[in-house]
């Protein structure tokens, strides 16, 4: 055999059995969503999950967020808010959120147009892999170890560059504070075993949070049992707030 | 080595241990204990007041109340729902300033006014105009408490 | 919060709640600006030193020197920006690597310390020290505290001299990419704005950077001229007008291609971006930026690049040149950083922005900060005389 085809049959062994063992290391693992668990296992790794079908757009868990966690009541700043999503017949997407839905909606779009239409709350999505943490320059916002997406209002400097970072606009800067605000899904609260004040005051239950680790828990089955989607998956951001019933319009 | 380099580079020096003595002295002291963050910003957060007290406290005193909602359609409501937050009247029973009661159109029609949008089968809906237009409010025929009974 | 009620009244179709107001004003446009002009006036310097371009020779210390006075302005509108501005040292203390802005500071320090103050240092000690033996007054402390103490003039420490400048150039040149490049990166790699979020970001602020930079140079120089009444060196604007035809065919050509690739793929934003690029930015980008900022000037050093007419009429349109570029490159910062803040991450409406007048993130403070760095440059020139060096 002429050395020149020795070599190259050489070489192909050699790059063969490097995949065949490398491939024996670590099987295949697509993780695509929002796999993910505490670093520290005694931690719940909170997660979110909302029922459209069971939200009737009264905005009382809007309203329960800035009352609970002192929130300014000017239609410009808001941890949770819900949209109505109005399908006309003519195809084209209404979107409208009064005051973030706070004093509740009136019919806007006469009902002879409306092909379809419906509620969808929105609140921090809680990423595990979260776009805004990621941008903080000085280390102000954070995951914090049970995948709660916090901010240090001592430290945070007003760059705003979370606030840009955040594809579901969930964050804003507090007008008297100049530090970046959002949802913390109550991490006050939930620490002492009560619920958020949005699920709290929920009259349908169509919000819901939990242990995504905990297999006896309401989320876990909830997740199961529904067909769920989150919002925005091409960006992988890993959002922990999963959505029964989201229609392909929503954004 | 050349005479701008005899300067330069103990000036240099000078410069960078003048910043890690600064670093010292400006980094809190949590900072980086669980992450790339201040770990005690999360005691600080936790320790937040708390403004809604939840339905098990409400019921503790308001038992009569309590018992009532459970016997009927509103029974999985929350009191604060209507009520207002009521954390602070639950430790000191004399705040009342953040306590609602109303019973007007305007408020029930919040989650029970017809909407397109609201599913039927998940609550029952009425035109608030058009309803008995001859009583004023709701809770002039409804018991909050107990809606299916009405009062004539 | 007045100003917000009148926004609101002005809201196109749907926003998400929080975005009615924009986070970043004129003092984020006014800061890729300014420190693009800076890096692309180093590396117009950096030219002469390092590529032996000698025709440029009359402008390499201008250059320098307009850089610094940028240089030292840069970061004010950035600080003066911030929710806690007392704060901001936080980005030294603890940065968090993961954040491109958080590079912020140490490029900042190392680039303004390392590289650019070096280098005039380098360049200008020879006459510092002897200025700071023949002057009186308060300039003869001044450069008795510049010497740094090191007053040896002797050939071999001026040969030193010559080969540590000519070594910090060599590094200032990828540093200068990395101050401005960090820039474009820290929009494009947002990924939840599509306006923003593309990987020619980065190298199309550079190159605009470049742009406006050698343009500063080329308007600089002739109102410094003009100033002090003293002639022109043809050759050497000449030179200087080719490589800013160069580098804006190179600018033009990647940002059309960015624009072009976006309309071909036509991806879910596209149609909210043409709305934003043929609407609310259809002055600022198409006529500004575009046909004034960029068509134009490209028409006329480009006719230059066919046939020179005389210095009477090539003058006033180097001069024109070089104003349209500047004015174009500056809407270029706005277009990225205001447009991308003008439409809703819902993609189903637009919010509404009007540059307020006083205050902090008004025109007029905008203004102050851009004359700011003009200030310090009469200052430096005033200290540092590049036309009063010692001939070489």
């Amino acid at each position: 055999m002429n050395s020149t085809r020795r070599n190259f049959i050489k070489k192909s062994a050699a790059l063969a059995g490097t995949i065949l063992a490398t491939s024996a290391l670590e099987p295949f693992t697509a993780i695509i969503f929002a796999a993910g668990e505490p670093d520290d296992p005694t931690k719940p790794w909170y997660g979110i999950g909302i029922d459209i079908e069971k939200c009737i757009g009264c905005g009382m868990c809007a309203k329960a967020c800035k009352l609970e966690n002192n929130v300014s009541q000017e239609p410009f700043y808001f941890r949770s808010w819900v949209e109505q999503y109005t399908i006309k017949n003519d195809g084209t997407i209404h979107v409208e959120s009064p005051n973030g839905g706070i004093d509740g909606f009136k019919q806007t779009v006469p009902e002879e147009e409306i092909y379809k239409t419906f509620f969808v709350p929105k609140m921090c999505n809680h990423c595990a892999k979260s776009p805004c943490t990621q941008v903080c320059p000085v280390g102000a916002t954070f995951e914090s170890p049970e995948g709660i997406a916090l901010v240090d209002e001592k430290y945070c400097m007003g760059c705003s560059y979370c606030i840009q970072a955040c594809p579901y606009g969930c964050r804003y800067l507090h007008p008297e504070k100049k530090t970046a605000d959002k949802c913390t899904l109550c991490y006050h609260r939930i620490t002492k075993g009560l619920e958020p004040a949005c699920m709290e005051i929920c009259p349908t239950h169509a919000r819901i949070y939990g242990d995504l680790n905990d297999s006896e828990g309401e989320l876990y089955k909830f997740l199961k049992e529904h067909n769920c989607q989150v919002l925005k998956p091409h960006l992988n951001t890993g959002s922990k707030l999963s959505y029964n019933g989201l229609s392909s319009e929503v954004r | 080595m050349p005479v701008q380099l005899k300067t330069l580079i103990p000036l240099f020096a000078v410069f960078i241990i003048l910043f890690l003595v600064a670093r010292h002295f400006l980094i809190p002291d949590s900072f980086g204990k669980y992450g790339h963050y201040r770990a005690d910003a999360i005691d600080e957060i936790a320790a937040l007041p708390i403004n809604y007290a939840g339905k098990a406290v409400c019921v503790d005193c308001h038992d009569v109340e309590g018992e009532k909602l459970a016997s009927d359609m509103h029974a999985t409501l929350n009191c604060e729902l209507c009520h207002g937050p009521n954390a602070k009247h639950a430790d000191d029973y004399e705040i009342k300033e953040f306590l609602i009661k109303d019973g007007s159109r305007e408020f029930c029609g919040r989650c029970h006014s017809l909407n397109p949008a609201r599913k039927i089968e998940v609550i029952s809906q009425i035109d608030i105009k058009e309803h008995h237009p001859e009583k004023e409010k709701c809770i002039d025929c409804h018991n909050p408490h107990a809606v299916t009974e009405l009062t004539e | 919060m007045e100003h917000l009620y009148d926004i609101l009244k002005h809201v196109d179709g749907y926003i998400y709640p929080n975005e009615i107001a924009l986070q970043w004003g004129i003092l984020i446009v006014l800061y890729p600006y300014i420190t693009g002009l800076v890096a692309g006036a180093f590396i117009l310097a950096s030219l002469e030193r390092v590529f032996k371009v000698k025709v440029l020779r009359p402008t390499y210390h201008l250059a320098l020197l307009t850089a610094l006075a940028f240089l030292l302005v840069a970061g004010l509108p950035l600080i003066s920006h911030l929710g806690h501005p007392t704060r901001a040292y936080e980005i030294l203390m603890t940065p968090h690597f993961s954040s491109a802005m958080a590079i912020f500071g140490f490029v900042y320090l190392w680039y303004l310390m390392a590289v650019l103050l070096l280098e005039i240092w380098f360049d200008y000690r020879r006459d510092i020290v002897i200025w700071s033996q023949q002057s009186t007054g308060i300039k003869r402390i001044l450069y008795k505290i510049l010497t740094l103490g090191v007053t040896d003039i002797s050939p071999k420490a001026l040969e030193w001299d010559e080969k540590l400048g000519y070594i910090i150039t060599v590094i200032g040149v990828p540093s200068a990419f990395l101050l401005h490049g960090y820039v474009g990166f820290i929009f494009g790699s947002i990924k939840a704005n599509p306006w923003w979020s593309t990987v020619m970001m980065p190298v199309i602020f550079l190159l605009s950077a470049m742009v406006s930079g050698i343009a500063l140079v080329m308007f600089m120089y002739m109102v410094i001229s003009r100033i002090r009444k003293v002639k022109i060196d043809m050759p050497a604007l000449d030179e200087i007008g080719k490589f800013l035809f160069l580098v804006l065919i190179l600018d033009f050509t990647l940002e059309s291609l960015d624009q072009v690739h976006r309309i071909y793929e036509a991806e879910e934003s596209f149609e909210i971006l043409h709305l934003l690029v043929t609407g609310k930015l259809t002055y600022t980008l198409l006529i500004f930026q575009g046909l004034m900022g960029t068509v134009i000037p490209l028409l006329i050093l480009g006719f230059f690049r066919i046939s020179l007419p005389k210095e009477k009429i090539r003058k006033p349109l180097y001069f024109l040149a070089s104003s349209l570029v500047l004015f174009g490159v500056f809407f270029m910062r706005w277009n990225v950083v205001i447009g991308g803040q003008l439409f809703s991450k819902s993609f189903l409406g637009f919010t509404s922005f009007k540059l307020g007048m006083v205050g902090l993130e008004g025109f007029w403070m905008a203004l102050f900060w851009m004359i700011l760095p003009f200030l310090i440059l009469s200052f430096l020139l005033w200290l540092l005389p590049p036309w009063k060096k010692q001939l070489e």
